[in-house]
C-alpha cells in the first residue's frame, strides 16, 4: 500500500470525514506503518461521503464510501492482508470506475479529489504550472490569446461570453494599471462547483489568473470570494503563500521578468455581487449595486481601470488548454459550446454531487445514468437549471443536450451549473414563488422595476399558493414579468421572471388548479393541504401524539389518533415520525 | 431599525451599548485608515471583535475613517453578513438553498420556530439560540441541512431538527446546573 487519502472538502467534513482523518492520524503507526496519509478535496461523489481512497503500489486506486473510523480500520487491514479490495464498502476503482465517474470527462476537476490542495508539490506532480512556464517562456501574449480563441472557451459563470474576447478588449486598453478579477462569488442556491474547485485545486485557478494577467498586461489579480466559503479561502491563502515562495507569484515570475500578484477579497453576502459591475462596486467597499454598461469593465472597471472578470471554472480551464492546445479543447463538445461543463447535481436525485461532462451530453444521461435517477424511485417532473434566473425544464425535453443554445431555447439558462432535480412532490407554483422570494430579497433596489416589480410578482405568487389566487392573475404575472425583464439594468432583474415564465410555459395547469380549484396537485402548498390520520392504518402507537410540537393530535394508546385541524400548523412532523410500516398519515 | 443620525435615541433604547469598548477596534481602524475601498474589510474585522455591529461602533468607524455615516450604515445594512443586533450563543443557520427547499426545509423552519417560540431572524429570550437562514450552505447532497455554530447537520426532518435543539438545550442546562 502506497497511500491513504481522505476526502476533506466541505461536504466530506459535513458528512464526518474529519473523524476518519483524526483517527488515521492518531493510529497511523499501528494501522499502516510507513504508509502516507493524505488529505484531498472533493471527488464529486457527495452521496458517498465520507470517502477514503487506498492507493496500492501498482498505482491502482480503490475508493470507499460512507467510511467511519471503524470501517477505515477494516478496509486498511483487508488491503494490508493482501486480499485485494473490500467489496462491501467499495464504490469505485481506477480499473472499474462506477457509473457516476465513467461517463465524466474531467478537465476542470482533473485534480479534485486526487491531490492534496495544500501541497504545491502535489499540483506540480500533476503537471501544474507547466502551462504557465510554457506561456511565459515560449509564447507571446498574442500567441496565448490565439490559443484561447481556438479553444472556443466561453465564460462559465452563466452568460457564456467568449473568454478570448474579454481578455482581448482588456488587452487593447492602454491605461495602466489593469486588473484580473476572479469571480468566486458563487451565489446561486444549489450550486457549489466553484467552491469545490477552490477547495480542492486552488493552484489551477491561480495559474489561470497569472496567464490571464500575462495576456492582458496586468500586474494585479483579485479573487472575490464569498465569506461563506471559509475552507476555500483558507486553501487559497495557503496556495498564494506557496506560490509566492516559489517565484510563481510576485516580482519576476520564473525569472521571466513578468510580475503578477494575487490577493483575496471576501464578499459579505449579496447575491447581486455576482454581477460584474456590482462586484466591482463591492470591491471598492461600496454597496454592491450594478452600474450601467457600457463602459464595460474591460474598459473601465475596478477604480475606473481596465479589468477582466472571469469565473473560477473559466480560469481552471486555462492551464489545461495551454498544455494540450486550443484545438484539443475545441474537439470536445458541440459546434458552438466547446469543452466541458461542471454541474452540481442535487435535489431529488439518487446520486447527488459534482459532475463534469462534455458539452452536448443530454440531460437524461446526466440525471439518469450518472445521477442514477430519482430518489426513492419517484417520478421525474422537471430539472431546474440556471439558479434564480433560470427555469424548469420538463420531462419531454429530457433529450435536450447541455450546451448554451439548447438550454436557452427551453427558456431556462445554462447559468453557473446548478442542476436541481424535481419529482412529482414539487409544486411548480411554489418553485416560482421560492425563486421570486430569493430575487426579491436580493434585489439591490436600484431599478424600480426590479425592486417593486419582483415584490409584486412575489405577492401574486404567494396569494396563489395560499389559495387566494383569482382570475386574471396569470395574465398579470405574464405582463409584469415582461416589464421587469425589459427595464432592469442587470442580470438579476432581467432573469428574475424566468422561473415564472418557464413554469407557466410548461406547467400552466398547476397554476390553474391553484387558482380555479384551490388545489395543489403536488400536495405541497400548506394552505391547500390537510394532514389526516387513516383510521384503518393507524395502530395507535402514540409516537405522533408525543412528537407533535403543538399537541394537536389526540388519542389513547392503541386507539386511532386524530388531528385537530384548527390547531395543526402543518409542519409535517407526524408524517415524518409515523413508522413506515403503518404510513397512516395522509396528505390531502 | 433606527438610522444612525438618531443614535442618541438608539443608545438609550439599548442599554448594552454603554458597555462597548470602542478602543478594541483601534488596531483595525489604524491599519486600514486611508486605504481606498477598505470599508467592507473593516466592517468584517470589527464584527469579528464585537460579534455584531453596534450603532456606536458604526458611528466611530465613520468618524475615524472619514466616511459619511450614511455610507457606513448603508453598506452595513446592504450585506447579509453584517448584523446590527447581537446573536445568541448558538446561531442556527437554516439552509434555504434549492435542494433543501425541495427536500422540505420549510417544514423544518416551521418546526424550529415553534420549538424555540421565535420567528426566523430572532433570538430566544435566554440568549441561547438565534434562528436565521443562509442562502445556500453548499451541502446540497445532505439536504435539508442546518448549520449550528459552523457544524452542519443533515439530512434533517422536523423531528430530527427539534431533537438536536432539545439536546443542546438540555446540555446547556445540565452545565449550568453543575456549576451551581
Amino acid at each position: 500500500m502506497k497511500k491513504i487519502r481522505v476526502g476533506l472538502g466541505s461536504c466530506g467534513i459535513a458528512a464526518g470525514g474529519l473523524k476518519v482523518w483524526e483517527f488515521l492520524q492518531a493510529e497511523q503507526a499501528n494501522l499502516a506503518p510507513g504508509v502516507e496519509i493524505q488529505k484531498t478535496g472533493c471527488i464529486g461523489m457527495c452521496h458517498h461521503e465520507p470517502l477514503l481512497d487506498i492507493l496500492e503500489d501498482d498505482e491502482r486506486v480503490y475508493t470507499y464510501g460512507g467510511v467511519t473510523p471503524e470501517k477505515a480500520q477494516e478496509i486498511i487491514d483487508w488491503h494490508l492482508s493482501g486480499q485485494g479490495s473490500l467489496e462491501k464498502y467499495l464504490v469505485s476503482s481506477s480499473q472499474q470506475p462506477n457509473d457516476y465517474i465513467k461517463p465524466q470527462l474531467r478537465i476542470v476537476l482533473r485534480n479534485c479529489g486526487v491531490i492534496d490542495p495544500e501541497s504545491l508539490d502535489d499540483y506540480r506532480r500533476q503537471g501544474g504550472y507547466k502551462a504557465l512556464a510554457k506561456a511565459l517562456k515560449s509564447m507571446s501574449p498574442d500567441e496565448v490569446l490565439a490559443e484561447i480563441k481556438i479553444s472556443g472557451l466561453r465564460g462559465r459563470g452563466g452568460a457564456g461570453f467568449p473568454t478570448w474576447f474579454k481578455w482581448n478588449s482588456t488587452r487593447m486598453e492602454e491605461s495602466q494599471p489593469k486588473y484580473v478579477v476572479c469571480n468566486a462569488d458563487e451565489g446561486d442556491p444549489g450550486a457549489f462547483m466553484d467552491r469545490s474547485v477552490l477547495e480542492s485545486d486552488p493552484h489551477s485557478v491561480l495559474e489561470g489568473m497569472i496567464i490571464a494577467g500575462y495576456v492582458i498586461g496586468a500586474a494585479n489579480g483579485i479573487i472575490y470570494c464569498r465569506a461563506e466559503y471559509p475552507l476555500a479561502i483558507k486553501n487559497l491563502q495557503t496556495a498564494i503563500a506557496a506560490a509566492r515562495e516559489n517565484a510563481l507569484l510576485g516580482e519576476n515570475i520564473m525569472d521571466t521578468g513578468f510580475s503578477f500578484d494575487i490577493r483575496i477579497k471576501q464578499g459579505a453576502g449579496a447575491f447581486v455581487c455576482g454581477e460584474e459591475t456590482a462586484l466591482i462596486a463591492s470591491l471598492e467597499g461600496e454597496r454592491g449595486m450594478p452600474r450601467l454598461k457600457p463602459p464595460f469593465p474591460s474598459q473601465r472597471g475596478y477604480w475606473g481601470q481596465p479589468t477582466s472578470i472571469n469565473n473560477v471554472e473559466t480560469f481552471a480551464n486555462v492551464a489545461w488548454i495551454l498544455e494540450h492546445g486550443g484545438s484539443a479543447f475545441a474537439a470536445i463538445g458541440t459546434e458552438a459550446s466547446k469543452g466541458t461543463k461542471v454541474f452540481a447535481l442535487a435535489g431529488k436525485i439518487k446520486k447527488g454531487g459534482l459532475v463534469e461532462v462534455p458539452m452536448g451530453m443530454s440531460l437524461k444521461e446526466i440525471i439518469f445514468t450518472i445521477g442514477g435517477g430519482i430518489k426513492d424511485d419517484h417520478e421525474f417532473k422537471a430539472v431546474q437549471m440556471g439558479g434564480p434566473s433560470g427555469g424548469c425544464i420538463p420531462g419531454h425535453l429530457l433529450d435536450t443536450p447541455v450546451d448554451y443554445q439548447s438550454i436557452t431555447s427551453t427558456g431556462a439558462f445554462m447559468g453557473s451549473g446548478g442542476m436541481i432535480v424535481l419529482d412529482e412532490t414539487a409544486c411548480m407554483v411554489d418553485m416560482a414563488r421560492y425563486f421570486l422570494d430569493f430575487t426579491q430579497k436580493e434585489s439591490c433596489g436600484k431599478c424600480v422595476q426590479c425592486r417593486i416589480g419582483s415584490k409584486r410578482l412575489l405577492e401574486i405568487l404567494e396569494s396563489i399558493c395560499a389559495g387566494e389566487g383569482k382570475a386574471g392573475d396569470i395574465e398579470l404575472l405574464e405582463e409584469m414579468a415582461l416589464q421587469v425583464q425589459s427595464a432592469s439594468l442587470c442580470g438579476l432583474g432581467q432573469g428574475a421572471p424566468n422561473p415564472i415564465l418557464t413554469t407557466l410555459r410548461y406547467f400552466r395547469d398547476e397554476y390553474e388548479a391553484h387558482i380555479n380549484d384551490k388545489n395543489c396537485p403536488a400536495k405541497h402548498c400548506k394552505h391547500l393541504i390537510t394532514y389526516t390520520i387513516d383510521a384503518e392504518r393507524c395502530k395507535g402507537c402514540g409516537i405522533c401524539v408525543r412528537k407533535c410540537p403543538v399537541n394537536c393530535i389526540t388519542g389513547a394508546k392503541k386507539e386511532v389518533h386524530h388531528i385537530d385541524q384548527e390547531k395543526c400548523i402543518k409542519c409535517g412532523t407526524c408524517l415524518d415520525v409515523c413508522p413506515g410500516k403503518f404510513a397512516a398519515v395522509l396528505v390531502n | 431599525m433606527n438610522c444612525c443620525c438618531q443614535n442618541k435615541k438608539t443608545e438609550t433604547n439599548q442599554g448594552t451599548h454603554t458597555d462597548i469598548d470602542l478602543r478594541l477596534m483601534d488596531e483595525v481602524i489604524n491599519h486600514h485608515r486611508g486605504e481606498k475601498g477598505s470599508l467592507i474589510t473593516v466592517l468584517q474585522k470589527v464584527q469579528d471583535i464585537y460579534g455584531y455591529l453596534p450603532m456606536p461602533v458604526l458611528k466611530e468607524i465613520s468618524l475615524k475613517m472619514g466616511l459619511k455615516p450614511a455610507q457606513v450604515y448603508g453598506t452595513a445594512t446592504f450585506y447579509t453578513q453584517f448584523r446590527l443586533k447581537p446573536v445568541g450563543k448558538y446561531l442556527i443557520l437554516l439552509c434555504q438553498g434549492t435542494a433543501c427547499h425541495v427536500n422540505g426545509s420549510e417544514r423544518i423552519e416551521t418546526a424550529l420556530a415553534e420549538e424555540l417560540k421565535i420567528k426566523p431572524g430572532e433570538t430566544t429570550d435566554d440568549g441561547l439560540f438565534t434562528l436565521d437562514s443562509a442562502a445556500c450552505l453548499g451541502c446540497c447532497s445532505l439536504a435539508p441541512v442546518m448549520m449550528i455554530n459552523g457544524q452542519a447537520y443533515g439530512p434533517l426532518n422536523s423531528e430530527k431538527a427539534t431533537r438536536i435543539i432539545r439536546d443542546i438545550y438540555a446540555a446547556e442546562h445540565l452545565k449550568a446546573g453543575e456549576k451551581i
